[in-house]
């Protein structure tokens, strides 16, 4: 490398990232629009079929359905994430002894593999056998049917997703709040505030940036779904649990459709960023 | 006082409800069939025939060994490939600099649903389907490891560079020898991302592995679970859990502190 000329070496240091990002990134974009003109089974030569696609996709309604399982996932997900993850996050941010021990704790779920917690959480909300029904049990509280109800069975999913993500929630909202100046709760204090108002005037508006921050990581972690629902439900019962990445997956490697699996995938992706660029501005706002 | 016992009451309970289900399991994993419905810290009739069952009917050694090299491989590539790209967007004037800086913002934003079935097709046809190369090929790149570099090098001295230079050291040699021990924190949050999504993640193995020899840990403890061969015994599904999570866990004891740095790095980004 000492040899080549100084003009050159940064153009050999990027070539690498350079091609990587063209077969791994730039021809898969170009490629899968290509796709979604096409019938495919991967075997046989490929069929364009121009924007049947397309049309297939406006009028199918287990796609639409599995978006609706998404939103309804995002629905009880999001709220859910942010009030426990605020709490917490607002408890810890004093002079607390034992925090690190919290904190590892609350984190725990974080680091571990969706596909554990799954089986893990599959047990817990047995009908039965399950640990929360009988706790429920214990305090006289009827039995709720987690996984067997189509009404149910996704808000348990959701239920768990929170469970799993809040502790990195907690810590993003811990490095927040201790951006708030100390100046402004005495200021507040001198005011006489209550400890409400306090969190709803001063620490809220504060911490804005890091619940859009929530808000959109939970919402691109929730338009991934896949693995829970796969090995919980496979997304039964009645479909209730069917998520957007679970049916792409169904359509490409259960029936082989990779043009229509491709045209799900970009329509998706494509809806995702538009529902991230529409949070960002609400936020801007 | 009273407030402050409720503090501590709720963290506590909170605390409980993360901890306590992880304890369980384990718990349950040593437990006969007929015991795991109890809500016991301790296995009822304790017995290692659920851990005997998982080996006996899936190769999860093998996986194990698989994800090991899998996830050694990729996240040594992810280290000198990122060092490299960041030390020319942090220290290297060149034309095309913003093309990269562009490439790299895209390639975080874009959803991966987009390229999921293409980059499928790839690998078929690449002829890499159950092999390593599907498993490490498409990772050894990160556009966030790239930027961390980045980030990490603009915050050094020039004069460091300089010195190396009139010493004749070359630039793989300044990248490596001189830049890259200085920001030992970045490589630390790197290693454990990269580590943490190749150990944790299933999807694309599921997609481009059907070979059971090849099949990583997670994949291989999905498929268990959801097949047949766990004989909808409760048991020996948790006891293929356990193992699964056994290393993260350990690892998580060690280097907590770090873990959760790191981790927390990541949701930063935005």
């Amino acid at each position: 490398m000492k040899l080549t000329s100084k003009r050159l070496t940064p153009y050999i240091l990027i070539t690498p990232y350079l091609l990587h990002v063209a077969v791994f990134v730039l021809f898969p974009v170009a490629f899968s629009i290509v796709l979604t003109f096409h019938s495919w089974n991967i075997i046989s030569p490929m069929k364009y079929v121009g924007l049947d696609n397309y049309a297939h996709l406006l009028k199918d309604r287990l796609f639409w359905q599995s978006l609706w399982n998404t939103v309804r996932f995002l629905l009880v997900h999001i709220p859910l994430q942010i009030v426990v993850a605020l709490a917490l996050a607002e408890f810890l941010n004093g002079p607390i002894r034992g925090r690190a021990f919290f904190r590892a704790s609350f984190f725990l779920p974080v680091i571990v593999s969706g596909v554990v917690v799954t089986i893990l959480w599959q047990q817990l909300l047995g009908f039965n056998a399950g640990m929360i029904n009988k706790v429920l049990t214990g305090m006289s509280i009827p039995k709720v049917p987690w996984l067997e109800s189509p009404d149910v069975a996704m808000y348990a999913i959701a239920l768990m997703a929170t469970w799993k993500n809040v502790g990195l929630y907690i810590i993003l909202f811990l490095v927040g709040l201790q951006t708030v100046p100390m100046q402004y709760y005495e200021a507040a204090d001198l005011e006489g505030a209550t400890r409400w108002q306090k969190f709803r005037y001063v620490t809220l508006p504060m911490i804005n940036p890091t619940i859009f921050m929530v808000v959109v990581l939970s919402t691109i972690g929730g338009f991934s779904l896949f693995i829970e629902p796969y090995i919980m439900t496979e997304g039964g019962p009645l479909n209730s649990t069917l998520s957007a990445v679970m049916y792409i997956y169904r359509q490409a490697f259960q029936y082989y459709h990779m043009g229509y699996s491709a045209t799900l995938g970009f329509f998706f992706a494509l809806l995702i960023l538009a529902v991230v660029a529409v949070q960002k501005k609400y936020v801007e706002e | 006082m009273i407030r402050k016992i409720a503090v501590y009451l709720l963290l506590t309970l909170a605390a409980l409800s993360f901890l306590y289900p992880f304890v369980w399991m384990v718990s349950a994993s040593l437990s006969s069939e007929a015991g795991i419905g109890s809500l016991r810290l301790l296995p009822v009739e304790f017995t290692w025939q659920n851990y005997l069952t998982v080996f006996d009917r899936i190769p999860l050694g093998r996986a194990f060994l698989n994800s090991v090299i899998v996830v050694t491989i990729t996240t040594s590539l992810v280290l000198v490939l990122g060092a490299l790209v960041g030390y020319a967007l942090a220290r290297l004037e060149f034309k095309g600099k913003q093309l990269v800086f562009f490439l790299i913002i895209f390639t975080m934003t874009l959803p991966f649903q987009i390229t999921l079935i293409p980059n499928y097709i790839t690998m078929v046809r690449l002829g890499w389907v159950d092999t390593y190369l599907a498993l490490i090929v498409p990772f050894v790149m990160n556009s966030f490891a790239i930027l961390l570099f980045r980030q990490a090098f603009m915050g050094l001295p020039q004069a460091l560079i300089d010195a190396a230079r009139m010493d004749g050291a070359g630039e793989l040699r300044i990248i490596f020898q001189i830049l890259v021990p200085n920001v030992l924190p970045t490589v630390v949050t790197i290693t454990i991302l990269t580590f943490m999504g190749l150990w944790n993640d299933a999807l694309w193995p599921l997609i481009v592995i059907r070979n059971e020899q090849t099949m990583t840990m997670p994949q291989l403890v999905t498929l268990f679970s959801v097949g047949g061969r766990a004989d909808a015994q409760l048991g020996v599904k948790i006891a293929a859990a356990v193992m699964l999570a056994v290393p993260v866990i350990l690892l998580y004891l060690f280097f907590q502190k770090h873990f959760i740095r790191s981790m927390a790095s990541s949701g930063l980004k935005d």
